[in-house]
């Protein structure tokens, strides 16, 4: 590798270290010296659009944005002259300028950036006092609600759409002091492309883009006599939860957000990871069926290998509406999710003496997109959908606040049987890759010839400690091969994938599509960076940093718990030999899997 | 798949005389486009994305950033209201607010009868005869707010 040349440049009168090319907000912040953003993206183009980073540099005419002038030798450079520090200023007063001021009522408020730069910069009076822009919201998104008025055109929502998911449903519309941003012929964005995967949520600086709140028609539920409660958590939830009450990162309060549940109100609590084990039995035995289809029945692989994973809602949608080519690549099962609402209002329902029309159910998702997974038409049956209210982990927190609950003095409490009981392999669906390393293990098994009431017979050596290293880690695209050898079959290669982010997974579906990738059989697609722990419904300030804590703490429980195999939780080999029967069986077909359809959508 | 439309075919046309088109020959083929059809339909939109393998919406953005571009089809009475600087020093503000009141459109529309259309131009290079605008091919010169509506009514009349 060849070493990178280190210059020396001049900040504030004090000599600092740079590498030629990289843009000076690098340089500044690898100092330590603080210069205020609000449009600036980690790992995206720079725009330099907000001009927060402006500073002067000795021989420049005009203010220059740190975050879009490369660094060359002999800089002198001052970040804080009076200068700057007053363009600053005026910028923030300038947006205030046409900002709603309802601060108090505000989706953002205490996690807002104007609000901070505000503060920051100690503005006690409306300097510019003009007419406002006014705009009506956009309710149309079954996940997402857009408040233009609140917009500051920062564009960072219009980079990550585009450039990390490869969905560009907004752009900036119009221009000058009437710049909105908007979808194609500025529509609602039901009507749009968007997949409402929500990672213009969480880049937003301001209340401009917000989660659609489920809060009110839960605390309905909660106080309705008639109804019985049930919340369901997601895998990923548990280990950044805590965030929301100042407890450090990575930290799993699953026993914490149990008892916050019972505490609000709600009459079951079940964890979301026992749905992950029922989709890895039913997601690993298509996938094994569809191996032999191919392989044994010699049927042409197109539509049938690569089978993609159908957890993430986000995804679904972008093959829905993007590549409805692949449509039948698209595993039938259901979401987990979506699964254990369906088991919930049947088989639970039906255990309990309970009418499912009485049961109003909730899950707690680190996803937007989850609410309009529950809203489709076919998570349902009898006139009743299987999920009645998503609340994301920020609104779990805030029902939590809003009851007045001290979440970190609770005593921890343990989820309810039947669905509380899961296996390590179904929490570990939050980190990309966790659904594959899960889907491999009982793969394994079933391609070797285990069945439900085999132990689990994959020995050491075979697959060390279970684990799929190939699999794990935050690469945009991971590749595995695994041979197995299968009775009757004799060694197969198992080719598998593990993409997140959508724009990576458009990448690998043009190479799959072209016929230039022939390898793989099976693939994981996680519509959010790093998977369901950087989800578009994950506390706000959601970073690189944090995504990796998570992550860790999900590999953490995985390594210290003994019970790492869905097909090997009793609770799921109960299930189905009480009520399922098999696999991919005629019960489970009607409950646990679902189609999908392609979208007429501009994209 | 379905065989493609008049104005697909035509923005095929168009995209064809423009080698190797992309995201740098957009705004010269919406304006072709644009002289062809006097607007730019929704169905042109979506097939010029189509064509370049471009998002609609970012189409759409570049095409709501340029004032030459209209989302609606002229009227029979195009007017051109100048908003040059003599004509905003003689008032041409007040006449384009008495025209959008009358017509009951903004500027870059086209009201419901396809009568008029409105469009604001920069000067048009008769700043003697301030405020001015041009209907169609005739120049309308010395407006003022009151005389707006009887301009209006003998056009109505003569299309009907």
């Amino acid at each position: 590798m060849a070493t990178t040349e280190i210059i020396s440049i001049e900040v504030n009168g004090r000599t600092v270290d740079a590498v030629p090319g990289e843009m000076l907000l690098k340089t500044l912040r690898r100092a330590g010296i603080h210069v205020p953003t609000l449009c600036f993206v980690e790992g995206l183009s720079p725009t330099g659009a907000c001009r927060m980073c402006v500073v002067e540099i000795e021989g420049q005419r005009s203010l220059i944005p740190a975050c879009a002038f490369p660094v060359s030798a002999g800089l002198k450079v001052h970040t804080h002259s009076e200068r700057a520090v007053a363009a600053r200023k005026t910028i923030v007063e300038l947006l205030l300028a046409d900002h709603p001021d309802d601060c108090l009522y505000c989706e953002r408020n205490h996690h807002c950036q104007l609000q901070t730069l505000a503060e920051e910069f100690c503005i006690r009076r409306r300097r510019f006092v003009g007419a406002k822009n006014s705009y009506s919201r956009d309710y149309s998104g079954e996940s997402i609600v857009r408040d233009p008025e609140k917009c500051i055109k920062c564009g960072k929502c219009v980079r990550v759409c585009d450039e990390i998911q490869g969905v560009a449903c907004i752009d900036f519309i119009s221009r000058g002091s009437k710049t909105t941003i908007g979808t194609a012929f500025d529509e609602g964005l039901n009507v749009s492309s968007c997949v409402n995967c929500g990672q213009c949520v969480n880049t937003c600086p301001v209340g401009a883009l917000t989660g659609k709140s489920h809060i009110d028609r839960v605390v309905d539920a909660l106080r309705d006599k008639n109804k019985v409660v049930i919340l369901q958590h997601a895998p990923s939830v548990s280990v950044s939860l805590g965030e929301e009450f100042n407890l450090p990162i990575g930290i799993d309060t699953v026993g914490l957000l149990h008892a916050a549940g019972r505490a609000v109100g709600f009459n079951y609590v079940f964890d979301t990871s026992f749905g992950a084990d029922l989709t890895i039995m039913e997601e690993a035995t298509e996938l094994v069926g569809r191996v032999k289809k191919v392989l044994v029945e010699k049927q042409n692989p197109k539509g049938i290998l690569p089978l993609f994973t159908s957890c993430s809602p986000g995804w679904i949608k972008y093959v829905e509406t993007f590549f409805p080519q692949n449509i039948s690549n698209l595993s039938t099962c259901k979401s987990p999710m979506s699964m254990q609402a369906a088991i919930t209002k049947t088989f639970f329902a039906d255990q309990q003496g309970i009418d499912p029309k009485n049961i109003f159910s909730v899950a707690i998702m680190p996803c937007t997109a989850k609410k309009f997974e529950a809203s489709r038409p076919e998570m349902g049956r009898s006139g009743y959908q299987d999920t009645d209210a998503v609340l994301t982990t920020r609104e779990y927190a805030q029902l939590i606040r809003s009851f007045n609950l001290d979440f970190s003095s609770l005593q921890p409490e343990p989820a309810d049987t039947p669905f509380g009981t899961r296996s390590t392999a179904g929490k570990i669906f939050g980190v990309t890759g966790g659904v594959m390393e899960a889907a491999i293990r009982s793969a394994y098994n079933f391609l070797k010839g285990g069945t439900l009431d085999n132990s689990f017979i994959v020995k050491d050596g075979d697959m060390k400690n279970l684990r799929v290293d190939a699999v794990r880690g935050l690469a945009g695209v991971k590749e595995a091969h695994i041979d197995i050898d299968v009775p009757g079959l004799g060694v197969v290669n198992v080719g598998v994938a593990v993409v997140n982010g959508l724009g990576n997974a458009k990448k690998l579906l043009d190479a799959i599509n072209s016929g230039e990738k022939t390898d793989l059989h099976f693939i994981e697609v996680m519509t959010c960076p790093g998977g369901c722990v950087g989800g578009g419904g994950q506390p706000y300030g959601t970073d690189l940093e944090k995504i990796k804590e998570r992550t860790k703490a999900l590999y953490t429980i995985d390594d210290s718990e003994s019970l790492r195999t869905s097909h090997s939780n009793p609770y799921v080999i109960r299930i189905y030999k009480e009520f399922l029967g098999e696999p991919c069986g005629h019960r489970s077909h009607e409950l646990l899997h679902t189609d999908y359809h392609q979208r007429e959508v501009l994209t | 798949m379905a065989s493609p439309s008049p104005v697909e075919q035509s923005v095929k046309k168009i995209i064809a005389g423009h080698p190797n088109a992309g995201r740098d020959t957009l705004i010269p083929v919406l304006q072709e486009i644009q002289e062809e059809f006097g607007f730019l339909s929704r169905e042109a939109v979506v097939a010029v994305g189509k064509e370049l393998n471009l998002p609609v919406s970012k189409i759409y953005g570049v095409a709501t950033f340029y004032n030459q571009f209209r989302f609606t089809p002229q009227g029979k009475n195009h007017i051109q209201i100048c908003r040059g600087t003599a004509c905003h020093v003689k008032g041409s503000l007040a006449v384009l607010e008495a025209l959008k009141r009358e017509l009951k459109i903004e500027a870059g529309e086209t009201t419901k009868d396809g009568l008029f259309s409105l469009e604001v131009v920069a000067c048009i290079g008769a700043c003697g005869l301030a405020p001015v605008m041009n209907v169609g091919k005739n120049v309308h010169a010395n407006l003022t707010t009151q005389v707006i509506p009887g301009i209006l009514k003998q056009y109505e009349k003569q299309s009907k």
